[in-house]
């Protein structure tokens, strides 16, 4: 378990009157507080951070949302609201002296209409639900995260959270309109307008990609597009992953936004082949997957341009999906990137910066430095039309040793991606766990700045305290860390 | 530039508890929002010129007080554009302004707006801090959204010193129609296209006559013109349209004394008012432009209880409203959020918190 050095106010209460409390507020049914059951709820998709709440809340209702946020603030109790728990980082990992807002039971569609081409949902919806519910009118909503089964919009929200279509369709903060919550005090705010925009602030803007540390969202309403009438892909391989990286460029030079622009490494679609069978082929240093959708007119004029730019840069085989069947099966693979890691390797963790494209093939020749130097294997997928890279660094944490090697590597990533030009994320969040990287992005003043921003909703600092900002006092600890790991006995030994 | 930038802050500085600042590009919008008659203008102009710009990599970044006019250009030697039309109206008029503005033109309907494009600012605020927030890539979550704060912040946060946008290709192909309909003809036809998987670019319904940009692939563009019938308008008189449109340069946008300019923002689907077919309608039915004599307030009301909001856009009297009242906790987070970039008030507040 790794440490995860939270700093909050201090609760004015014991656990024992804050469930006593909380009992007074919820049926028998919407309350955790035995050992055994909050386990459940002791870690999101980070696994490496754990912490057991004081207790886990379910409410049905706003109403209750409204009484334990009330509840909370006064006893100055910390909130962590949580989703489906797929985050990547630590977003909703438990307080050790707070309760877990589970907003999983808030999981209606509350209105679609097709005509204002909007749907109106509770937060616990999930991602993809809303695309099923919107497909009879041939519309859909257009951010798909690869885990959108399971995800729910209320976590999407607090991301911003992205997917393999948004270089085209724009991330969550280009696809809703309107969120309606609760402050930390349980005050109600409404943020965007189903108008095209709303007076003051732009707070909707701050609210997306808060990490549930601006205010708990119990309703959102989403842009729904116009399914296109087709889509293709094509599946293209090269024979060195910079060839792969200047297609890319050229694509984009062209002219051309693809609808997904989405590249593999070796290691990558080894691992996804043989676990879902997508038909990629396994000599290629990289394959690159290329959508293009619209009417039929308009694919086939963008898969011929893109086609050509491909031959040109050098691809040494590329194919058209044929059919619809076989478009979802070169996808397939791609979506599955993360759990084929998990199927080569006891663990593995996933690293989400961003750099600018043109910088793909030095950041690539980097990582193959670093998998050298701290003796793990990486695989790496990447979203390349927009930069946004997901190295899968493949350890086992039964290993002594491993997962704090595989921690140091991911930093280096994440510090390589900022010297860049980048961020340390472009799509998971900062959470617990790239918090320290923020020191390395941010000066002293911008971080007091962003903890202004969250007083500014939060001013008892009670909603998710201790994530996604670093303290200075922290950052200070991380460069004397840093420093003197640079300059560690022995350092020309291997490290493994 | 670094010198531009001291000199800038030591004026923020001097000025801290004793005068209110306004901060000033071009000038071209400085009549936008509540004036501030005591300010004195800070300006930006000088701050001007292109930092970075790599087609390839869609995004370019400019000194805040660049020429509009001069980002437009190299965007348009690369065959590429802003896709949100941000309007001028005036030569002057620079990238931070518009920035701060927060303004789109006609093509925002079909491909989105100002601050959809905003990737990153660095800003001198009201404490003299310079800060940089976002940056130069596409997909970025690392801290808050601050640099979309900034857009449409009227200048009352702090100096737009640089912006980063994500920048598009021109659309292969465009094509303007011209329908004679009624309004609300055009409100229904326009909700109900854009439902449909169509190149959509903008619109405008003014006297019975509803004009429809479509941009995008050649073969799109074609196919969608062949299905939605219509007048075509040869490209040099729709050019000229679409940027009268931008510029609100049609007689709907001219001030007569004893009159207000309204501009509504309102769910697109919204039916036609009875009382309002004077109205010019942009972006598929979600932005009306009216005019009306001086005195009658009834819009923030008419605007809000269809789940809009309303804009004395010109015409506003010294201490009338211009823009729609928020909520008390927003309005609360909004107080907050202006002590934490400008705790002496020093800038002028033309985006007034009410
Ligand atoms: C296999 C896999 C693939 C993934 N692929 C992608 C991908 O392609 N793109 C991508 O962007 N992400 C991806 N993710 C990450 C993750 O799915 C997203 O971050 C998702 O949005 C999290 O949603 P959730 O409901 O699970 O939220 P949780 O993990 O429960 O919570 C995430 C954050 O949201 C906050 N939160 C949740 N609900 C609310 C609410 N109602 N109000 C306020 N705050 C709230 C929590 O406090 C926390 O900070 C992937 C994850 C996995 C496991």
């Amino acid at each position: 378990m790794a440490e995860t050095a939270l700093h909050t106010p201090s609760p004015a209460v014991t656990r024992e009157v804050f469930v006593a409390e909380l009992r007074r507020l919820l049926p028998a049914d919407g309350l955790i507080h035995e050992e055994a059951e909050l386990r459940a709820y002791e870690c999101d998709g980070l696994s490496a951070f754990r912490e057991l709440p004081w207790a886990v809340a379910l409410p049905r209702t706003e109403e209750e949302v409204v009484a334990l946020l009330q509840t909370c603030h006064r006893l100055r109790v910390p909130v962590v609201p949580r989703g489906a728990g797929t985050g990547l980082s630590g977003g909703a990992l438990p307080h050790p002296q707070g309760l877990v807002l589970s907003l999983a039971r808030l999981n209606r569609i509350l209105a679609l209409d097709p005509f204002a081409r909007t749907a109106t949902v509770q937060p616990g919806v999930r991602n993809l639900a809303i695309s099923e519910a919107a497909a009879p009118y041939g519309l859909y909503y257009a951010p798909d995260p690869s885990s959108q089964i399971a995800c729910t919009l209320g976590g999407n929200v607090a991301e911003n959270s992205g997917g393999v279509h948004c270089l085209k369709y724009g991330l969550t903060v280009h696809n809703v309109l309107r969120v309606r919550g609760y402050t930390a005090a349980g005050e109600p705010v409404v943020f965007g307008s189903l108008a095209p925009d709303a007076p003051g602030y732009d707070l909707l803007a701050l609210a997306i990609g808060s990490e549930g540390m601006l205010a708990v969202v119990t309703e959102i309403t989403v842009k729904l597009l116009p399914r296109p009438q087709t889509a293709r892909c094509i599946l293209a391989a090269f024979d060195s992953v910079r060839a792969a990286g200047e297609a890319v460029a050229a694509i984009i030079a062209e002219g051309i936004i693809p609808a997904g622009l989405e590249m593999m490494d070796q290691g990558a679609t080894i691992a996804a082949e043989d676990f879902v069978h997508a038909g990629y082929p396994l000599e290629a240093a990289a394959v690159l997957l290329c959508e293009s959708d619209g009417t039929p007119e308009e694919v086939e004029e963008e898969i011929a341009r893109m086609g050509a730019v491909l031959e040109r840069c050098g691809a040494t085989e590329w194919r058209v999906s044929r059919d619809e069947e076989e478009r979802l099966r070169f996808w397939a693979g791609r979506k599955a990137a993360f759990p084929a890691a998990g199927r080569v390797s006891p663990d593995y963790y996933c690293m989400d910066g961003t750099i600018p494209r043109k910088a793909l093939g030095e950041m690539l020749e980097a990582i193959a430095e670093m998998e050298r130097e701290y003796g793990l294997r990486c695989l790496n997928v990447f979203h390349a039309g927009d930069g946004n890279l997901h190295p899968l660094i493949l350890f086992d944490a039964n290993q002594p040793g491993e997962w704090e090697r595989a921690e140091a590597f991911g930093a280096d990533i994440l510090e390589l991606s900022v010297r860049l030009g980048g961020t340390v994320t472009g799509e998971h969040g900062v959470g617990v766990e790239k918090i320290n990287q923020m020191c390395v992005q941010f000066s002293p003043v911008e971080l007091e700045a962003f903890f202004q921003v969250k007083a500014a909703f939060d001013p008892a600092g009670i909603l998710n305290p201790g994530k996604a900002i670093p303290t200075l006092h922290r950052c200070a600890e991380y460069g004397r860390m840093r420093v003197s790991r640079g300059k560690l006995p022995f350092a020309e030994l291997p490290r493994f | 530039m670094n010198a531009i930038v001291d000199r800038l802050r030591e004026q923020v500085l001097a000025a801290c508890g004793r005068r209110r600042l306004e901060i000033r590009g071009g000038g071209s919008k400085s009549w936008y929002g509540a004036p501030d008659p005591d300010a004195e203008p800070l300006e930006v102009g000088l701050l001007s010129g292109i930092i970075r710009y790599e087609p390839s990599e869609l995004v370019l970044t400019a000194y805040g007080g660049t020429p509009l006019r001069e980002v437009e250009a190299l965007l348009a030697r690369h065959g590429q554009w802003l896709p949100f039309s941000p309007p001028h109206f005036a030569d002057s008029a620079t990238i931070g302004g518009a920035v701060a503005a927060g303004l789109s033109g006609p093509t925002r309907w079909g491909h989105g707006a100002l601050r959809d494009y905003v990737l990153g600012v660095r800003v001198l605020d009201g404490q003299g801090r310079v800060l940089r927030f976002g940056g130069e890539v596409m997909k970025n979550v690392a801290g808050y959204d601050v640099a979309r704060l900034f857009a449409g912040s009227l200048g009352t946060l702090g100096v737009i010193l640089e912006v980063s946008l994500k920048v598009l290709p021109l659309p292969p192909a465009t094509l303007t129609l011209r329908f004679a309909c009624s309004q609300d003809e055009a409100i229904e036809r326009l909700n109900r296209w854009a439902g449909q998987p169509l190149p959509l670019s903008a619109s405008v319904w003014w006297q019975g006559e509803m004009t429809l940009r479509l941009a995008g692939a050649r073969a799109a563009v074609e196919a969608a013109a062949a299905r939605l019938g219509g007048e075509v308008l040869p490209e040099a008189a729709a050019q000229r349209f679409w940027e009268e449109v931008r510029e609100q340069r049609l007689p709907v946008w001219n001030l007569h004394e004893g009159e207000v300019l309204w501009r509504l923002a309102l769910p697109p689907t919204t039916p036609a008012w009875a009382d309002a077919e004077d109205a010019l309608v942009e972006w598929g039915g979600g932005l009306r432009w009216l005019r009306r004599p001086v005195g009658d307030d009834s819009w923030f009301e008419r605007a809000r209880a269809v789940g809009g909001h309303a804009v004395r856009w010109r015409g506003a009297r010294a201490g009338e409203r211009v823009f729609a009242p928020r909520g008390a906790a927003e309005r609360a987070i909004e107080e907050r959020l202006k002590a934490a970039f400008d705790p002496d008030g020093v800038f002028a507040r033309r985006l007034p918190l009410e």
